[in-house]
């Protein structure tokens, strides 16, 4: 199909980093079924880098193919580069996402922000320190 | 490569390229022109008007061509809706699951001041004549109906909906873009005072489409222009199209009887195949829908994610999910029938022809098995349904 970059089309056929991490330190799920996009992102922390990380992906080609990017993307690298990942810089590893697509390339965005936040909540929390 | 996606569009047959290539290379005049090589052409489009009404049981002044079934319906909605203002009439019948040339069209009305009542279709992807008894109103201008949904091929009771609307006295319109060379047309035995047709639905050429108007209904001029269609829609006829669509057409309807019992065959052993997969349900009813549709919804996946697995094994198909349409919402069909926003996203639409065979049919079953199951595999949603933190509704 024409509608895709054959990068997007690359990813969304072998995905990678799909799955869960049983004891991640960090998970954040955003989107929701009636809007048809669920992404749900799982981190394994160590000293601040994120040493693992997963997804699960209910969605169409795009959200799968920006999951895919998106956790790649983040992998071995420090948590404050993954909190800084734009949905701009997924769709433009991704060779670009058509106009009406993007918005499933922010829920790969917002899904790896929740889940460095949920991160740093449960740490805040183990550290008797309060996050804001 | 399996094409399955019959309803979106078919390949020309053969007949319908010969008669397009022959009134190409013969009857390649304006029909307007007076001299010879005119003529021969306003000959050919008469043949066709002639040989597409001997189809539908109508006359050929009652046939008009146009760009296709948008339009045609365009046409019959604004005619009926314009000329029932005349009389103060502006209420219109229709239905929640009309095609968008349709529905858009209704709407567009709406705004100029007409009240539109669209009825429900219910679980089974129908309305009862009893339903639009109900609805017509002494200011009722026009009930307009489809014969058979593009979506899930449920079809709708149109003669006696045309009984009503003869008995009340309202127009009554259809848009028969899927029900044609599937379903039998006969405009006089089904009440019928407006049909559509689109060429490029049963094996004729794209761009090109009837308007049935009965005697007694003058559809007023969308375009300013020429006198072409007898004053009623002007530009120069694209005679080498409507060629083509009349020969399709005669074919799938002299064809009708064979390819319906074929193709029955063929979408019951699919819908059996997809009904063994684990929480997926057929939209609409099981035997009152065209021969070639079948259309389902899968639970924990996402329609366009599963149109991308099958095409990648060459399996050409369409879905009702918001990811296919370019919008947020997905396919207003399946609402209509009251499947929840969830579960619609997860749909598929396979459409077969009386080309396809049974080892395709198997083969489609197995992939859309297992693709479902790969897709599952990755999907939060199946975990929280599988794991009980979230109900299944299929
Ligand atoms: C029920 C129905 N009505 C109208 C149309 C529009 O026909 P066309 O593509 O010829 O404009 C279609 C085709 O998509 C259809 O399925
Ligand atoms: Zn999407």
């Amino acid at each position: 199909m024409a509608l895709y970059s054959e990068k997007v089309m690359e990813h969304f056929r072998n995905p990678q980093n799909v799955g869960s991490i049983e004891d991640a330190d960090g998970i954040g799920e955003v989107g929701n079924a009636a809007c048809g996009d669920i992404m749900r992102v799982y981190l394994k922390i160590e000293d601040d880098i994120i040493s693992d990380v997963k997804f699960e992906t209910f969605g169409c080609g795009s959200a799968i193919a920006s999951s895919s990017m998106a956790t790649q993307m983040i992998k071995g690298k420090p948590l404050c580069e993954a909190e800084q990942l734009t949905n701009q810089a997924v769709a433009e590893a991704l060779d670009g996402l058509p106009a009406h697509k993007l918005h499933c390339s922010v829920l790969a965005q917002e899904a790896v922000r929740a889940a460095v936040k949920d991160y740093y909540g449960k740490r805040g929390q183990k550290d008797g320190k309060i996050q804001v | 490569m399996i094409y399955a996606d019959h309803a979106a569009t078919t390949k020309m047959s053969r007949t319908a390229m010969d008669a397009m290539r022959l009134c190409m290379e013969e009857t390649w005049g304006n029909p307007s022109s007076l001299h010879d090589v005119g003529q021969k052409a306003a000959l050919a489009l008469w043949s066709a008007r002639e040989r597409i009404a001997a189809c539908i049981g109508a006359c050929p002044e009652e046939i008009y061509f146009t760009s296709g079934g948008t339009e045609a319906d365009n046409w019959a909605i604004l005619s009926a809706a314009h000329e029932g203002a005349k009389k103060g009439k502006r209420h219109i019948v229709s239905t929640a699951f009309e095609h968008h040339a349709v529905l858009n069209c209704l709407q567009k009305l709406e705004k100029q001041g007409f009240e539109v009542e669209l009825l429900d279709v219910h679980e089974s992807g129908t309305v009862s004549w009893r339903q639009v008894a109900g609805a017509i109103r002494a200011d009722t201008c026009l009930v307009t109906v489809m014969y058979a949904n593009n979506e899930i091929g449920s079809i709708l009771p149109v003669e006696r909906i045309g009984a009503v609307c003869r008995e009340k006295k309202v127009v009554f319109h259809t848009d028969a873009v899927q029900a044609a060379g599937y379903l039998p047309i006969a405009v006089g035995a089904q009440n019928i005072d407006m049909l559509s047709l689109s060429g490029h639905k049963f094996h004729g050429p794209k761009g090109i489409g009837v308007l049935y108007a009965g005697k007694g209904i003058v559809p007023e001029p969308l375009l300013a222009g020429g006198a072409q269609e007898r004053g009623r829609r002007a530009g120069t006829e694209n005679v080498p199209a409507a060629m083509g669509m009349a020969a399709a057409l005669e074919e799938v309807c002299a064809s009708m009887e064979v390819n319906r019992k074929k193709l029955v065959s063929l979408r019951d052993r699919l819908i059996a195949g997809l009904s063994a997969i684990p929480h997926a349900a057929l939209n609409g009813e099981r035997s009152n829908r065209l021969p070639g549709n079948v259309s389902f919804c899968f639970e924990g996946v996402e329609g366009e994610s599963l149109l991308l697995l099958l095409d990648g094994r060459g399996i050409c198909a369409s879905s009702g999910s918001a990811c296919t349409s370019g919008s947020l919402k997905p396919s207003h069909v399946l609402l209509a029938i009251g499947r929840s926003p969830e579960v619609a996203h997860g749909s598929l639409r396979l459409t077969l022809d009386a080309e396809n065979t049974q080892e395709e049919v198997a083969e489609i079953c197995r992939a859309v098995s297992e693709s479902v199951e790969r897709l599952r595999a990755m999907s939060p949603l199946w975990k929280d349904k599988v794991s009980g933190k979230k109900p299944f509704v299929l």
